[in-house]
């Protein structure tokens, strides 16, 4: 009895933090749920919210979407994080200045780097499009958020600014972190620059890049943000993602239950990532043990 | 196979200079040992040797080519690192194969050398575990069959076996000597374990301070140091060193006891000289219980010494007593058991006994 006692406040905790609202929101999204109507939380449905979704095209759309915003997003914070890192990581004087001003975009709120990305890309009174016309790179404004790739570029670089210093931390780590005895030894035994890096130093900093996606890819899959104060998913749903939709469908529409049952399917995509992400990160963990 | 030839080679940091123009010349397939300790500049010119550190003057030649501005993949030398420095990530085969394979040389051929590298190494059995998975003796191995996969010019090893446990680094000493034997080339070895130096070279380079001390084969280190510092460094336990002058062919120590000048040494002495008399503990042995000593009685001197403290090690105790109001050690050779504060006579070998100038620390011997 005693063990029971002591785990109580745990169970009860977890209980009500996380288990009654998971199954909760999941009995809602077999309701036609309407938050205008609260009777209808008692309307039992079974699975029609999810066929329902499984017909939408929109539906489909937006989550394709979200799997390239993700994708594009992720592979450019990597790169672009990666390169920083391995530049900072070569300079000696400064080094601690450069880290902390390469962590300012972090310091704001998303909500913030959306306005402001708003007007930087905005076609009338944008700074980006005055700079290119006074430069005479083009004569005439370009509809930065208004053409449907266009705008899906801006979001994209808004997201890749705000966020790419995450990735150039968590490899610098890995960069400090690193032996130099391996490089050494390499370089000794024939590697130029290129083939060191390809063949120590990027199978070292692949924990680390698995880390810095596990983190990044649950934070972009549920991107909102950024995309709803930027674009708000126009246009004409272009721009829309899985999370602006379930926003909409959720709270504008009032339609809490079919919003429920995206956001399940959301989920399944997160944990998707999550999960590929951390076999490759224990896979890639194993042989470091010996690193000394 | 090559030669290394150091000219003025020179390193600083800035203002700080690790190295100070040494010149050095390595035969042809010759085991040479830098030894010296930390901080005498040792390990920073092995790795001008290799490429790793830039050369901030003088020369460096491998072969007859000049290497200054070669960067180490294209010197044609291994390095054999203390911390072993292995790919993590790659099995023991691809650890082995890696050097080869950046060569693009062919699986075949890349498969035969490893085979053979294995085979002298004994890591045959262990070719598809990963570094994490061998103790401290075969990763070591395993940097020693990196090195002579790629049959290079020149063999570098930067303490190889300081992170070895006693008995460990016995045995692999034992082996780097055979590998030497075997895959005959030139080996350059970095140590601060005099009993390395002593054990492997064909010449010890002693260093101190970014100079050479002193070049010779480790006999000739030995029994002929240049100096204090190698007559304190090259040896254990180390050489006893009494300060004294000279008075009337007699080496006179701080507490007026006289020892005669060794006969070898009499015409190198000047009256009145300030001198440091070297004895080695070997030298100094209770009568009846020494090893080699001297059958001419000129060469022997006899002296009453009280025992401070023994270290019995079986079949010879080291003893602990003083001269001239100085701790020396002595050994005792044989299963006599000594106790503290016991007197016995004990002979000094003056034959093999040293005369440093105590101004410069020069040994009079090479004046």
């Amino acid at each position: 009895m005693t063990p029971f006692l002591l785990l109580l406040p745990a169970i009860l905790t977890m209980l009500f933090v996380v288990a009654l609202p998971l199954i909760f929101s999941f009995y809602t999204s077999m309701t036609s749920y309407r938050l205008t109507r609260p009777e209808t939380i008692e309307d039992f449905i079974w699975f029609r919210n999810y066929i329902r979704l499984f017909e939408n095209p929109d539906f489909w759309r937006a989550f394709l979407r979200t799997i390239v915003f993700l994708a594009i997003a992720l592979n450019a914070e990597l790169l672009l994080g990666l390169g920083i890192a391995l530049l900072i990581n070569k300079i000696t004087w400064g080094q601690r200045t450069l880290r902390t001003i390469m962590m300012f975009p972090m310091m704001f709120s998303p909500i913030l780097v959306g306005f402001q990305f708003k007007f930087i890309f905005n076609d009338n009174i944008g700074i980006l499009n005055n700079a290119l016309q006074s430069l005479g790179l083009t004569t005439q404004a370009i509809p930065w958020l208004v053409d449907a790739k266009l705008a899906m570029f801006s979001i994209i670089f808004a997201e890749v600014w705000m966020s790419t210093s995450v990735f150039a931390i968590l490899l610098l780590a890995g960069l400090f972190a690193m032996p130099r005895d391996p490089i050494e030894a390499a370089k000794v035994d024939g590697c130029n620059s290129w083939q060191v890096f390809r063949h120590i130093t990027l199978p070292f900093l692949m924990p680390f890049v698995f880390i810095a996606m596990t983190i990044r890819s649950l934070d972009v899959a549920r991107a909102y943000d950024i995309v709803a104060i930027m674009t708000g998913g126009g246009p004409a749903g272009r721009t829309e993602l899985l999370w602006t939709m379930i926003a909409r469908v959720g709270y504008d529409n009032a339609r809490m239950g079919q919003a429920n049952a995206m956001a399940y399917l959301s989920t399944i995509l997160s944990i998707a990532f999550t999960y590929y992400f951390y076999t490759k990160l224990v896979a890639a963990r194993r042989y470091m043990g010996g690193a000394e | 196979m090559a030669s290394i030839m150091l000219k003025d080679v020179v390193k600083s940091y800035g203002k700080v200079r690790a190295v100070h123009g040494i010149n050095l010349e390595i035969g042809h397939n010759e085991f040479v040992v830098l030894v010296g300790p930390s901080g005498c500049g040792k390990s920073t010119t092995l790795r001008m040797i290799a490429g790793l550190e830039d050369i901030s003057g003088g020369e460096v030649l491998i072969g007859d080519r000049i290497v200054n501005d070669l960067p180490p993949r294209k010197r044609n030398i291994s390095m054999v690192f203390q911390n072993y420095a292995l790919y993590p990530h790659m099995s023991v085969r691809d650890n082995l194969g890696f050097g080869l394979k950046i060569a693009g040389q062919k699986p075949k051929v890349i498969a035969e050398r490893v085979a053979e590298a294995a085979d002298i190494l004994g890591l045959s059995e262990l070719l598809d575990r990963t570094p994490a998975e061998l103790s401290g003796g075969q990763r070591q191995r395993v940097a020693m069959g990196r090195a002579i996969v790629r049959h290079p010019d020149a063999f570098l090893f930067d303490e190889p076996l300081s992170n070895l446990d006693a008995k460990l680094r016995g045995q692999m000493r034992a082996e780097i000597k055979k590998l030497h034997q075997t895959v005959r080339t030139t080996i350059v070895y970095v140590t601060h374990d005099q009993i390395e130096a002593m054990t492997l070279a064909d010449r010890i380079v002693v260093m101190r301070g970014g100079h050479i001390e002193q070049v010779g084969t480790p006999m000739q280190v030995f029994n002929h140091p240049v100096n204090t510092f190698v007559a304190g460094f090259i040896g254990s336990p180390p050489m006893n060193q009494l300060p004294g002058h000279i008075e009337a062919g007699q080496v006179v120590l701080a507490d007026q006891s006289r020892v005669p000048v060794p006969p070898r040494l009499a015409g190198k002495v000047r009256e009145g000289q300030k001198v440091i008399l070297g004895i080695r503990p070997d030298d100094i042995s209770p009568q009846g219980h020494g090893l080699g000593m001297p059958e001419d009685a000129a060469q022997v001197a006899t002296l009453d010494l009280r025992i401070a403290l023994a270290e019995p090690l079986g079949m010879e105790s080291l003893i602990y007593t003083t001269i001239a109001g100085q701790e020396v050690q002595a050994k005792l050779y044989g299963p006599r058991i000594v106790q503290p504060g016991e007197v016995l006579t004990f002979q000094v070998a003056l034959a093999r006994a040293h005369l440093f100038d105590a101004e410069t620390t020069r040994s009079l011997e090479v004046l």
